[in-house]
């Protein structure tokens, strides 16, 4: 395979988990003011700072309103991160990459910006705003769902599959890194509504509200909120199981090709990192901490992995 | 469709039936739906310039072009001649020059044209073969009359529409296929891949490795170049994914460089090597030009093709058909005047408004006039570009194109059309049975280019 075609597959996958991730972090956040009463500037700045484009949107917009943070995050090609955008990228490789994929990821992935890019050609109103999430979920839910029946399991889907849990695994890593805050024990008074609300934000934006009280007995703790979304390696958005995928992958092309990368040294160690901390041993030394070392180990894996597979050079 | 009486062709008898046969409301719900499907698909091109709408669909008419199996066989035999003579006329050209020494062609119209590569001067393609792949455009003006427009010897482009179109007849109308006898066109990216592999360089050992060169996913032919690699089963590969290595061609892949054998390149000469052409290309690979004079690599089609479709040289076709074949050419030539030369220029400009004047070096439609569509005024301007650059212009008559019938809202109406039917040299000249038809969707206009609205339909020759 090309090493472009392996570096284009990975982006196209990359973005299009983005592009869901930052449709469920719109949809927790338009939660968020739809339960409380006051004004809600302050979670879109949260939301901003979980998608990773609070500057940018400074640098377009002097004040923070709901309604700008909705359509920059949505629609603003100028956000490089947004929903149009990143289904733009992801339609680009795509194409770059079209002899890669089946005839039904592609049309999948074709179909899902050509509905996008209709919705989304004006602005979006308030009440359009659940319609408009809800596409973008089942249309990318169409092209994962085209994508694992139709690819065989080899090298391209090896590549593809990294991209998506690189991605997931930063958005993930993300939300912690801006909400930390909340799930921290000293700060959080157990019970009180607004943290609650917080929590269930926080697990609303990784699609975990429902699960985690079934598998935590609907006792909401930060500790188990962090376990969750960290250690949890059957919680499908959590780091371990990102990094469980990522490190399974990463095994497959190692035989295949008959040589492995830095990226296996440094996958593993990650893995082995998530697999053998508990969460209050962790919480003791710092969930902050934690979080800032795991997104640059994140982000180190990407460009190992670009140089040990040649995608650009 | 129809002939002198009203009644229908004979090559179209059968379809004008079923077609007689049929709910009008259907069959417009089925134009419907083959836009969607082409949509869906992506079988799209860029129109360069558009900056809102860079990728557009080419309409396509659900009515085929219907050829009988006598007409094509005709055809057929007037392209493999040309065919053949344009390979011996490159060949020619770029070794011994008979044909400037016999006085038949102006050496300077050679020497002095920029498609002409010096650098091709005594080398030998691999099996001697420069046009790997044709595509000739004809118009028909007659029931037994057919003339070259141009060659097409370089990246001819269009085939996944020829492909695509039949795909989308056999999904839409599969009923038609069993009242008709339609020869197969679906074989061509196998025989393309055949024809590619048999050109090897004399530097392949093993099964030859083939590619398909693009200049990327913003190139207006970018869906075909992808398909065309999709349906043979080879790599697509840009410039920045070759290199040289160890005097091969090499792509970068996951596992390191692999080399590759031939490459069908459908990025133009001046692009190709930047140490060789021009030096700001980035589609193109560094050194490629030595690594193929060394004979190890091949590149269809070859470099420096373009002298033999560049429309100074096509008015001199019927001379060098002959000179090569021996025999007077089969297919016509539409009478042109070089402007370059000055009584020809004296009549082109006072018969503007009966002509059609084309830049020499132009394509896909653009820069030229359409003298009896165009006001006095567009006549008056195109007047002064032409003295202050005769060189840069032929002229020709309008023809009087024959006319298809495309389904329009009302039924049916005609338009004019042209034919591309597309052939593969090897060591042996194949036509695949069929082509694109372009046609102009506008009433009355000779424009069938797709940047120009144009829009294609299915083509079909018949077996008999």
């Amino acid at each position: 395979m090309l090493g472009r075609t392996a570096n284009g597959l990975y982006w196209m996958f990359r973005y299009i988990e983005r592009a869901e991730n930052i449709a469920r972090l719109i949809d927790a956040g338009l939660r968020m003011a739809l339960t409380r009463s006051g004004s809600s500037e302050e979670d879109w700045d949260g939301v901003l700072q979980s998608a990773g484009v609070r500057e940018d949107f400074d640098a377009v917009h002097a004040t923070l309103t709901s309604a700008d943070a909705i359509d920059f995050l949505l629609r603003d090609r100028a956000n490089p991160s947004s929903v149009m955008s990143c289904i733009d990228s992801a339609r680009n490789n795509a194409r770059m990459v079209r002899t890669a994929l089946t005839r039904e990821t592609w049309e999948a992935t074709n179909e899902c910006w050509i509905e996008l890019k209709q919705l989304l050609s004006k602005r979006a109103k308030p009440a359009d705003m659940p319609e408009i999430i809800d596409v973008i979920k089942r249309r990318t839910g169409l092209i994962r769902g085209a994508f694992h029946g139709t690819m065989l399991r080899d090298d391209i889907y090896n590549f593809s599959r990294i991209g998506t849990f690189i991605e997931r695994a930063d958005n993930t890593a993300r939300i912690l890194d801006v909400k930390y805050y909340v799930l921290l024990p000293a700060i959080a008074k157990v019970g009180s509504s607004l943290d609650n609300k917080q929590w269930e934000s926080i697990l609303r934006s990784v699609s975990a509200h429902r699960s985690y009280s079934w598998v935590y007995d609907g006792d909401y703790s930060p500790a188990n909120i962090a376990d969750f979304l960290i250690l949890n390696d059957r919680m499908p958005r959590s780091l371990a199981y990102s990094y469980d995928k990522i490190v399974t992958n990463l095994g497959y092309l190692a035989r295949l090709y008959g040589e492995s990368h830095a990226a296996h040294d440094t996958a593993s160690s990650t893995m082995l990192l998530l697999r053998s901390r508990a969460m209050e041993d962790i919480m003791e030394q710092g969930l902050h901490e934690f979080i800032e070392e795991f997104i640059v180990y994140n982000n180190r894996l990407g460009e190992e992995i670009s140089e040990g597979y040649r995608f650009y050079r | 469709m129809m002939n002198a009486v009203s009644n229908p062709r004979q090559p179209y008898e059968n379809y004008h039936e079923w077609y007689e046969g049929q709910d009008r409301a259907r069959l417009i719900a089925k134009s419907k739906e083959a836009e969607n499907l082409f949509r869906k698909t992506g079988i799209t091109f860029a129109v360069y310039g558009h900056e809102d709408s860079s990728e557009k669909l080419i309409p396509f008419d659900i009515i085929p072009r219907i050829i009988s199996g006598r007409e094509w066989r005709k055809l057929a035999q007037g392209i493999e001649q040309r065919v053949i003579a344009l390979n011996a006329f490159l060949d020619d050209i770029y070794h011994k020059q008979e044909i400037i020494k016999a006085g038949r062609i102006p050496r300077e119209l050679i020497e002095r044209n920029e498609a002409f590569l010096p650098q091709m001067i005594g080398f030998k393609p691999p099996g001697g073969v420069y046009t790997h792949i044709v595509g000739t455009d004809i118009v028909r003006t007659g029931e037994d009359q057919f003339y070259v427009l141009e060659d097409n010897a370089r990246t001819p482009s269009g085939v996944s529409y020829m492909l695509e179109n039949r795909e989308t007849m056999m999904q839409m109308f599969p009923e038609l296929f069993h009242i008709n006898k339609v020869r197969p066109v679906e074989d061509y990216p196998k025989l393309l891949r055949q024809s590619l592999a048999s050109l090897a360089p004399p530097g392949c050992s093993g099964k030859p490795r083939v590619a398909v060169l693009t200049p990327g996913i913003f190139n207006s032919a970018y869906y075909e170049h992808a398909f065309l690699a999709d349906m043979m089963g080879v790599e697509l590969v840009e410039g920045s994914d070759l290199r040289v290595v160890d005097g091969k061609v090499k792509m970068r892949t996951t596992r390191g460089y692999e080399a590759i054998d031939v490459l069908y390149r459908r990025v133009d000469d001046d692009f190709l090597d930047p140490l060789t052409f021009r030096p700001d290309s980035a589609l193109g690979i560094p050194g490629i030009m030595d690594v193929y004079r060394a004979g190890n690599i091949t590149i269809a089609n070859a470099p420096g093709t373009g002298i033999s479709d560049d429309k100074a040289i096509y008015s001199y076709m019927p001379e060098i058909v002959e000179f090569y074949t021996g025999r007077k050419a089969m297919l016509e030539n539409v009478p042109t005047w070089r402007c370059s030369e000055e009584d020809s220029l004296k009549y082109v400009l006072e018969h503007l408004s009966e002509l059609v004047v084309k830049e020499v070096h132009g394509s896909g439609g653009y820069g030229m006039l359409v003298g009896p569509t165009a006001s006095r005024k567009e006549c008056a301007a195109f007047a002064e570009k032409l003295k202050a650059r005769p060189s840069n212009y032929i002229a020709q008559p309008t023809l009087s194109l024959s006319t298809v019938p495309i389904m329009v809202n009302k039924g049916i109406a005609p338009r004019h059309v042209d034919l591309r039917p597309y052939v593969l040299v090897s060591d042996k000249v194949q036509i695949i049975p069929g082509g694109l038809t372009r046609v102009a969707l506008k009433e009355g206009s000779l424009v069938v280019n797709s940047s120009q609205g144009g829009g294609t339909k299915d083509t079909w020759v018949l077996e008999d």
